[in-house]
């Protein structure tokens, strides 16, 4: 590829994509600079301590197992659905996708809030199983249907049984969509500080924090972020790595007919089952406490502190304005940079992209920080400011909104804006009258995830919410925190409301989840 | 298409405007005289209590900013002359004797510093203290009998405690604790026994994961505030608490009572307006009101204001005798705490 472009990219346009990767690579410069003053032998004694060690092992461990035990859960239920004539398949489809919109903090506190015996790695393996394991049953199901039956049929008519199919046929096509979700478990469980804060299960994330709370210096914590951007960085290379692997074509082009469903018999009822205990323990749990804590309000359990309708209002309130705010930057962001990468090459191009992507390898809790750090440092105006806090949820959800506004600016035929050319309008009116118009939906749609990411966002939000703005998300953990879990249930109840209401309304409007 | 064209910018400057709309209202905080900026490492729901009481009271407004002592100290540190603070309102003294050791606080009011016992404000005068918490060993009666529980903090590293006990280094409680041994047992001996703990002890984030911990059977004793056994009886309900509390006596620096206190930052602008909240905090009215509420567990400093009925009367505690100035600003502690490899 060449470096440079075989049109001229506007002046402008490079500008606004030029600022994007610098306020992704920013943060992680300025980490590693004060990593770096920590010095070879600091260094060295703070990393090989007996705490490291056992930080990384419980982190690892609890990947694994995660790993493990949602591969098994949301392979059967994505086989189950695509595969079988189970009844009610595609309500089970869609409550095997829920858990993703109600944020893993939000799961952790229903669960600590029912017994503190869960204070452990087996709560903590429970609650980041049921909130990450569809992040593994999309893809797969993904697959599952895009697979050419005939595979399949042919193994079967050859003489296979069942199992012998699964294991020799279709768990091979499944591979690189599961893989894929794996690694995107593994970068969550990595990144995830608010569900396992509230356990009190420690892993290299809530350590960065509890450093943070603890220490006078920064260098420590920096030195600890840099080791986790390292490790995100590293999953996300063996994500895209198995993206490229092993890609199972069909040779025939058109429509894929559906495959023939095998029939459940006797089984029915155990799966029936297996599906209706996923459910109690994704959703039925977590929406069952919220619920009863909401009804506990005015007996004995308001009496550590009781949340107040006013205080109820201004939380939602400042949730709201910051998730608007923080979805504007994003998009302000996102859209010139998604153009750029859909209407010109070059090398330089690539790199601006990519380097945007990078951000998806910076944990929440370390851009907060160095963001923290880089404003009281250098750029005062902004620090605790609200329009700080939204640049920070722009570098946060870059790469989601980047990866819609591409999608949608490619789907638009490059014909239409050439005649608005021909016709005499300048690239910055065809973009606005022409483009913008025809990709629209798709844009909507990007907005609207970053929109409820922003909502669900706890991290960033607790370290750097201006003076004075207490959001849903800081009331939940300040009031679990302290184990006033009543006082916490209303405003986890609007948490998950707006949560789940953004992604219906996301999922109606743009059939994101197929069988809404 | 003009009009169209027209909509279409107007789209593009309404999506300017709004980010900064919704950007401005915290953009800026001048001196407002009848808005103080308070900067607390107290739980938010005692905050929130004595805040909403101040302003009813006063009429002037109160914007709080929460974290914990060590990460607010920090700050303050950072944000010097620039601090958009007035008050910090804290649950241990050292980060006070910290911020004043850096010059940054400003001497309260003499009639304020007259409503508490003069050995719980420091002799700078530079802060007051509002509030006192005991150190305490939370304990599973099902797990552990009363009577096999140490006489002294300090045995608790000794080898047959070995999983036995539950610790929370990283909890801004625990620091003040360490540096109380180390005024006590010097330098030596402080060291072995955290190397010790770090032996026997599980580790837990805060104070609230260890008595929950304990609470449930994971761990047969534990070091906390007696505040947080307090509150999670109060949410569970005391029958269903199966944890209980243990004092140390006779001085032990097990017993250590720690000063949860408050300051004026020196490059407040409001600095009548932070006096007010300063008397305020220490007055009887208010005093009265925490020690009556169910949400702190803290004891009164204020002559003659009641602790809650849940906690041991001061007058029966035994803590060790360690001025401020000698219990220091936790720095030494910390660095003991890293070389025993506990955070």
């Amino acid at each position: 590829m060449r470096w440079k472009p075989s049109r001229p990219i506007p002046a402008a346009l490079l500008a606004a994509a030029l600022l994007a990767s610098l306020l992704v690579l920013a943060p992680i410069g300025w980490t590693a600079v004060l990593a770096w003053g920590v010095g070879a032998a600091g260094a060295r004694m703070l990393l090989f301590r007996p705490l490291v060690g056992e930080l990384l092992v419980n982190t690892l461990a609890l990947i694994s197992c995660t790993a493990m035990v949602a591969t098994v859960i949301a392979t059967a239920a994505a086989w189950c659905v695509e595969r079988t004539d189970l009844p009610g398949r595609h309500i089970w489809a869609v409550l095997a996708v829920v858990p993703l919109a109600l944020p893993s903090f939000i799961t952790s506190f229903a669960w600590v809030s029912l017994s503190p015996a869960l204070q452990d790695f087996g709560g903590a393996l429970l609650v980041v199983t049921s909130s990450y394991f569809p992040l593994i049953y999309l893809p797969v199901a993904a697959a599952l249907r895009s697979m050419d039956p005939s595979l399949e049929e042919t193994a079967r008519s050859l003489g296979l049984g069942l199992w012998q199919v699964f294991a020799r046929v279709t768990l091979p096509h499944l591979r690189p969509a599961l893989l894929g979700g794996i690694l995107l478990v593994a970068l969550n469980t990595l990144t995830e500080f608010g569900a396992f804060a509230l356990l009190r299960f420690r892993t290299l994330t809530t350590e960065i924090f509890a450093i943070y709370r603890t220490s006078f210096d920064n260098s420590e914590a920096a030195l600890f972020g840099i080791l986790l951007i390292l490790l995100c960085v590293l999953c996300l290379m063996a994500e895209s790595w198995s993206r490229r692997q092993a890609r199972y074509d069909r040779i025939a082009r058109g429509v894929v007919r559906p495959a023939s469903r095998v029939a459940l018999g006797r089984l029915r009822l155990p799966v029936l089952a297996g599906f209706g205990m996923l459910s109690l323990v994704t959703l039925g749990v977590p929406f069952g406490m919220i619920l009863y804590w909401l009804t506990q309000h005015n007996s004995a359990a308001t009496s550590v502190a009781a949340a107040n309708l006013p205080d109820v209002l201004s939380a939602t309130w400042a949730s709201l304005r910051l998730a608007l705010g923080g979805t504007a930057v994003t998009m302000a962001l996102a859209l010139p940079l998604g153009f750029l990468a859909t209407r010109y090459d070059g090398r330089l191009v690539a790199l601006l992209e990519r380097t945007a992507y990078l951000s998806q390898g910076m944990p929440g809790i370390v851009l907060a920080l160095a963001m923290i750090s880089i404003t009281i440092t250098l750029l005062r105006p902004l620090y605790q400011s609200a329009f700080l806090l939204m640049v920070v949820y722009a570098v946060l959800f870059l790469p989601l909104a980047l990866v819609s506004v591409r999608a949608a600016f490619g789907q638009v035929q490059r014909g239409l804006e050439e005649a608005g050319r021909a016709a005499g309008l300048g690239w910055f009116a065809t973009v606005w009258r022409v483009l913008l118009p025809l990709a629209g939906p798709g844009l909507g749609a990007a907005a609207a995830m970053v929109f409820v990411s922003v909502i669900t966002e706890l991290t960033a939000t607790l370290l750097m919410a201006p003076i004075g703005t207490r959001t849903l998300a800081v009331q939940v953990w300040a009031n679990t925190t302290t184990l006033a879990f009543a006082a916490a249930a209303p405003y986890a109840a609007l948490m998950a409301a707006l949560s789940l209401l953004s992604a219906w309304v996301l999922a109606r409007r743009f059939g994101l989840v197929r069988g809404v | 298409m003009t009009h169209l064209n027209f909509r279409r910018r107007g789209l593009a400057f309404g999506l300017s405007g709004a980010i900064m709309a919704l950007a401005a209202p915290t953009l800026s905080y001048a001196a407002d005289p009848e808005v103080l900026t308070l900067y607390s490492a107290q739980h938010e729901q005692v905050i929130d209590m004595l805040t909403a009481a101040f302003t009813k009271q006063t009429g002037i407004k109160v914007l709080s900013h929460a974290g914990e002592g060590p990460d607010i100290a920090h700050q303050l540190v950072q944000e010097g002359s620039a601090s958009a603070a007035d008050i910090f309102l804290t649950e241990n003294s050292p980060e006070l004797v910290l911020l004043d050791e850096k010059k940054l606080l400003a001497p309260v009011d003499p009639k304020t510093l007259a409503a508490v016992p003069p050995q719980d404000s420091p002799s700078s005068g530079h802060w007051v203290g509002v509030l006192a918490r005991e150190n305490v060993l939370t304990f599973n009666p099902k797990l552990i009998a009363e009577t096999e529980l140490p006489a002294s903090l300090l045995d608790l590293a000794d080898p047959k405690w070995k999983g036995k006990i539950a610790i929370a280094p990283s909890d801004s409680d625990f620091l003040p604790l360490v540096s109380a041994v180390l005024v006590l047992k010097g330098q030596e001996a402080t060291l072995a026994w955290l190397k010790g703990l770090k032996a026997n002890a599980q580790v837990f984030d805060d104070d609230e994961g260890v008595v929950a911990a304990v609470d449930r059977g994971a761990a047969a004793t534990g070091i906390i505030n007696s505040y947080y056994w307090a509150r999670l009886a109060t949410e569970q309900g005391m029958a269903k608490t199966q944890a209980q509390v243990y004092h140390f006596d006779n001085g032990d620096a097990g017993a250590l009572v720690n000063i949860s206190g408050a300051a004026i930052l020196a490059s407040s602008k409001n600095k009548d307006a932070a006096q007010k909240f300063l008397a305020f905090l220490v007055s009887k009215p208010t005093q009265s009101m925490l020690a009556a509420s169910d949400v702190d567990f803290e004891y009164p400093l204020a002559a003659g204001v009641p602790v809650n009925a849940m906690m041991k009367p001061r007058s029966e505690l035994h803590p060790p005798v360690i001025s401020l100035e000698a219990l220091g600003d936790d720095q030494p502690a910390a660095a003991l705490l890293r070389e025993a490899g506990l955070i």
